[in-house]
């Protein structure tokens, strides 16, 4: 019992012509381009990326040396951007918390979106009893505000004296696991849509595991999404942790990172004096967080436009 | 010639909140090696259900099989388990849907979609399944397969969509073919295109299908046996030509008079008067009751019983069962 596979009459040809770039990717990155301010976003953040990676080696400070001589010197030509109050270079330090900053936005963007897409995509498959339980574990997590939760979190880690090179790696798993409900609630409800399309039927019909299902055809739905989502994740993330460090219970010195470099001038003296001390922080937070966000929405409109706000 | 689908006493009901509907009611046929059978019969008369509960889609809540048994290759379809069914799925029996624009995952490549069925049931490497896409491509008429694989579905028309779905459910050199509504999307000239395609390969592999549709042209076409629905259940069956020749039951008569004849123009086409009754409101009667010329008094009370009215003819009516004195 076989087919045999002498083409049938009546054979056709492409209708259109396919076009060149035929990747549903390609397409959106070529609308991309065209959103002038995404682009702003993006190579602001590219910038500031290759600046905080890439920059530190250019400079000759490095080691971070106390050096008493040099406290608290207003910017000049040997430290553009002054010294602080042990005398280390605020550029240097500044380069180098961003780094700090940046991989614990991503590292917790990338928990949450892990979790989060795992938890919403099961529960909303499967339905049930299992996404009873997912969904009632998330709300409970999405009644408490996210930073009171971070706060909590904070005050335990000093009150159990954690060793402060550990607490980075902490702060990154606080911030992607007070993130991953909001998100597990809307894949779940993407789910629930898409495993209703036809084409599910069809998938079913083919005789494929859930496994497959899940993830070979109901995920890929929701890259779009994802993409936007962890975009706009990286900056909520950032600044979090900004918020927490600068209250002294997030990532703690000597680990630099932008919260707790402005924590350093938290007297009025050095907030009025010695502005050098926590502008260059806080600029580079918010330079950062508003160009991801521009870049995010930017994304949003060319991968997600059903979702504009 | 022996059975490969047998349905019996199959029932599938739904329940949204508002009432039970007896979406399929009692129903029996098979389907037999190498035979097509056709089911019509108007929107809503749980043609597709039929199909559903075959392949295991009606999920609860909301739907149920609450009777019946579905005896392919001597195995009850209704009892498997879910793996032992996913072997049978995609395999033994595929299906391709009324919708092929909405069939296919829009974010999937075509290739992507061919190939999976073929990794999964048939342990190709993802080499040989690709070749073998491409050639499944070629297989259903449609040229430059190479660029076709590598491209998504809203690149392709519905007639190519459609032949991809095809492509798709013959890759496993399936025995049974449901196909539900094949052609009610696609325009005139490609029905035909897509109809003699699913032809060539029944007779190439002596596959058997099952065709949903409404349309008897089609039927006319395709059909070695037929069968009639109406509001969830068989009022008439029969081998093609006898039940065109002399439908019996006044349903399958009305069908046939409200199918447009060629050279032959009338003023306005005719319709079966009336609509298909609530499914939430049915009681026991015959459910064509209050659309038929020949409504007699037991029809409104009894339901009658699918019976031989005449060689290779069955009809649920009571003009045909002997103990009624007909007024
Ligand atoms: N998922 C569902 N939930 C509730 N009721 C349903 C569902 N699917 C079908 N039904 C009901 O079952 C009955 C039969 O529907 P079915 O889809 O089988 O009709 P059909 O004969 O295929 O019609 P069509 O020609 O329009 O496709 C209808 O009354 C419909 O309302
Ligand atoms: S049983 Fe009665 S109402 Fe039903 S089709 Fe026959 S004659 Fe008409
Ligand atoms: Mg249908």
């Amino acid at each position: 019992m076989s087919l045999n596979s002498t083409p049938l009459p009546g054979t056709i040809g492409a209708k259109q012509p396919l076009a060149k770039s035929s990747s549903l990717f390609g397409q959106s990155m070529q609308k991309l381009l065209k959103n002038k301010l995404a682009i702003t976003g993006l190579v602001v953040v590219v910038m500031m990326l290759l600046a905080c990676f890439i920059g530190p080696f250019f400079s000759p400070y490095t080691d971070n040396k106390v050096n008493m001589a040099m406290m608290n010197k207003a910017p000049n030509l040997k430290h553009w951007l002054g010294t602080d109050a042990l005398g280390r270079d605020v550029l240097t330090r500044v380069l180098q918390a961003g780094r700090i900053s940046l991989t614990v936005g991503f590292a917790s963007m990338v928990l949450s979106v892990f979790i989060g897409s795992l938890l919403g995509a099961i529960a909303g498959y499967y339905r049930g009893i299992v996404d009873q339980v997912i969904m009632r574990i998330a709300d409970l997590l999405l009644t408490i505000p996210g930073l009171p939760l971070l706060f909590i979190g904070g005050s335990l880690l000093s009150e159990w004296k954690v060793p402060t090179e550990y607490r980075m790696y902490i702060v990154m798993f606080m911030l992607g696991f007070v993130n991953w409900p909001g998100l597990a609630r809307m894949v779940r409800g993407q789910m629930l849509s898409l495993r209703e399309r036809e084409f599910m039927q069809a998938a079913v019909v083919l005789g494929l595991r859930d496994r497959r299902k899940l993830f070979n055809h109901l995920l890929p739905n929701i890259f779009p999404l994802l993409i936007v989502i962890a975009t706009l994740n990286i900056g909520g993330s950032i600044l979090s942790e900004s918020v927490l460090s600068f209250f002294g219970l997030g990532v703690m010195a000597p680990t630099p990172t932008w919260g707790n470099m402005i924590d350093a001038a938290n007297n009025l003296i050095d907030f009025q004096e010695r502005p050098w001390l926590w502008i260059p922080p806080g600029f580079s937070i918010f330079a950062t967080v508003i160009a991801i966000n521009i870049f995010g929405d930017g994304l949003r409109d060319v991968l997600d436009p059903k979702q504009k706000r | 010639m022996k059975d490969l689908i047998k349905i019996d006493h199959l029932s599938t009901y739904f329940d949204n909140g508002n009432g039970k509907v007896k979406a399929v009611d009692d129903i029996s046929l098979r389907v037999r090696e190498g035979e097509t059978v056709c089911i019509v019969g108007e929107s809503g008369c749980g043609k597709s259900v039929t199909a559903m509960s075959i392949m295991g889609l009606v999920e609860e809540p909301g739907g149920k099989v609450v009777n019946g048994q579905i005896h392919f290759n001597g195995k009850d379809l209704l009892q498997l388990s879910k793996n032992e069914l996913r072997t049978i799925r995609g395999n033994d029996i595929s299906m391709i849907f009324q919708e092929p624009m909405s069939s296919l995952n829009p974010v999937l490549k075509i290739g992507e979609q061919i190939m999976e069925p073929l990794i999964v049931h048939q342990n190709l490497s993802k080499k040989e399944a690709r070749e073998r896409a491409i050639q499944l491509i070629e297989q259903v008429g449609i040229s430059r397969a190479g660029q076709i694989v590598d491209s998504y579905p809203h690149e392709l028309s519905g007639g190519m969509l459609q032949r991809i779905m095809i492509a798709i459910a013959i890759s496993g050199n399936p025995k049974l073919l449901i196909a539900d509504e094949p052609t009610t999307a696609l325009d005139v000239t490609i029905q035909a295109q897509i109809l003699d395609m699913l032809r060539q390969f029944k007779e190439q592999s002596n596959m058997s299908i099952m065709l949903i549709t409404h349309d008897l042209g089609v039927v006319a076409e395709m059909a070695d046996y037929v069968i009639v629905m109406y509001a969830g259940k068989i009022v008439e069956e029969g081998e093609v030509v006898k039940l065109f020749q002399s439908p019996k039951h006044p349903y399958t008569q009305g069908l046939l008079k409200s199918k447009p004849v060629i050279n032959q123009r009338q003023d306005e086409l005719y319709s079966i008067p009336g609509q298909v009754p609530n499914p939430l409101e049915l009681t026991e009667s015959c459910y064509f009751h209050d659309r038929c010329a020949h409504c007699m008094d037991i029809c409104r009370t009894k339901q009658p019983k699918l019976s031989e009215v005449a060689e290779q003819q069955k009809a649920a009516c009571w003009l045909y069962e002997e103990a009624v004195v007909h007024v």
